[in-house]
């Protein structure tokens, strides 16, 4: 379990996440939807450190992860999985050195055990054969599925995607969401995805937080958004006229 | 930003880097890697230009010592001393901030602003010391290598092409090489180029590790680590000679 305090983010005088506080829950899809701007990506990096944050506090299962030393905030990064929005494949290795990297610093496995837990998390993100390929030769979407195979390799108990649906298709936007919400379930793992795609909100999203310009305006399931009062999530979400006439037909 | 406050990030960056290796087989091969990358790719370029600048050397020295006074042997002593003491460390160090400097900004600055630093770090790895430490040995191991083979084969172009113009026999042109020659200068070659070394590495690593934005701010942070390292390594040409030499 995650838990957000009162986090405060300032860059300069903008601020950037005002007094945030939210919990996200093990085995659930957790989504932080919000417009371009409104501080969704400020906020995942703020979690993983890679943003300091000015005040409140985040904690991973109890460990404070804002006020521990660096040292300590390592060994918590090595429970965590993340998806970037471009995928940060490291574009001068193969899809299986990219996969490797965290084996070979965190793991005690053998170079065969490696290979192995590399395939059997290929394969579990559909792609196989792609072992000696380059980032470059493969499409966005695939990039993305590595990309989830590279942030699963280690096990982890934490996955952190940033729109991970950025640029793809309406098909493999949905393969990739299937995706992540069986690799979440199958493995028991707290999940918290950065989105402003409504397709995946209504399709994944177990527990929602929606943020406006820093603050956390509304929070529920993909269920309480079809009744939800709040003005601000119903012009987001509803934005367009095949959501609206949807909320109209519910 | 404010030169003391830079100067402070950069200490800051070298102490991060610094640290020990998460893995040092991974450390290893990293090593290995970036002596090809930056070393062994810059054999041939200088090779081309020591040989080169070499004759032109040898051929500026002898259109300076025209006076049949003096002994045709100077050409190769001159010729020398000229290139042990200056061109090989110096002038190729400074043909190097280019060639891996520009390298090395542009592929950390990319890695920065395509995230893969972000992905190391969300990894548990310190970024800096997993990208920069590698190159920071491969180039303090290899420069002086380089350094060596210059001077070799600037000797070798001022003599071949100082023979074949008729300006400086081959004996003549030995005789000098080797006339009161003075081992202390190759120690100050490889302390200069060492320096240099370090220069190279770190410098344009930490302007490529810093860019913030796209194409155009790793474009920037390229310039700004060529340019910045070659005034540093001219700074530091005048400080060690000054200490070595006077």
């Amino acid at each position: 379990m995650i838990e957000v305090k009162n986090v405060v983010k300032n860059f300069g005088e903008n601020i950037v996440l005002n007094n945030i506080s939210a919990t996200f829950f093990p085995g659930k899809i957790n989504l932080i939807i919000g417009r371009s701007g409104s501080g969704k990506t400020v906020a995942i990096k703020s979690m993983l450190g890679l943003h300091k944050i000015d005040s409140g506090s985040i904690s991973f299962n109890q460990r404070d992860f804002s006020s521990i030393s660096k040292n300590e905030q390592q060994n918590i990064r090595k429970e965590i999985g993340m998806v970037f929005q471009g995928g940060a494949l490291f574009d001068s290795k193969t899809i299986e050195e990219n996969l490797m990297v965290p084996l070979i610093m965190f793991s005690s496995m053998t170079k065969e055990e490696m290979k192995s837990r590399i395939n059997f998390c290929l394969k579990r993100v559909n792609l196989e054969n792609v072992n000696n390929s380059f980032p470059a030769d493969l499409s966005g979407g695939m990039q993305k599925r590595v990309a989830i195979a590279r942030a699963i390799v280690l096990k982890p108990k934490y996955l952190f995607c940033d729109e991970p649906n950025s640029g793809l298709d309406p098909y493999t936007a949905t393969v990739i969401d299937e995706l992540l919400k069986e690799i979440t379930y199958e493995y028991n793992i707290t999940t918290v995805i950065n989105t402003h795609d409504m397709n995946s909100v209504m399709q994944i999203g177990d527990h929602i937080i929606f943020i406006k310009e820093g603050q956390k305006k509304w929070e529920g399931s993909r269920n309480d958004i079809m009744s939800s009062q709040n003005k601000d999530l119903n012009k987001f979400v509803f934005a367009s006229e095949v959501f609206r006439k949807l909320k109209e037909l519910s | 930003m404010n030169i003391f406050s830079l100067i402070g990030k950069y200490f800051l960056f070298i102490k991060k880097v610094c640290s020990r290796p998460n893995s040092f087989l991974v450390f290893y091969k990293s090593f290995l890697n970036e002596v090809f990358v930056l070393g062994v790719s810059s054999i041939g370029f200088v090779a081309f230009v020591s040989l080169f600048v070499g004759a032109v050397v040898t051929l500026q020295i002898a259109y300076n010592l025209e006076n049949p006074l003096l002994p045709s042997y100077l050409i190769g002593l001159a010729t020398r001393d000229s290139i042990i003491l200056e061109f090989s460390p110096t002038m190729i160090s400074l043909i190097l901030a280019g060639k891996m400097g520009s390298n090395i900004a542009s592929t950390i600055g990319t890695m920065r602003v395509t995230e893969q630093i972000d992905a190391l770090e969300m990894m548990g790895i310190n970024s800096a010391s997993y990208l920069v430490l590698p190159k920071i040995f491969a180039l303090v191991f290899f420069n002086p290598i380089l350094i060596t083979f210059s001077m070799f084969l600037a000797i070798i172009g001022g003599w071949f092409f100082g023979d074949i113009t008729g300006l400086c026999s081959t004996t003549e042109f030995l005789d000098g090489v080797q006339y009161f020659f003075i081992p202390f200068n190759i120690f100050y070659a490889y302390i200069k180029t060492v320096f240099f070394a370090l220069i190279i590495a770190t410098l344009p690593a930490f302007y490529g590790y810093f860019t913030k934005g796209g194409a155009l701010e790793v474009g920037q942070a390229s310039t700004k680590g060529v340019v910045n390292s070659s005034i540093l390594i001219i700074i530091f040409n005048y400080l060690i000679t000054q200490l070595l030499l006077n």
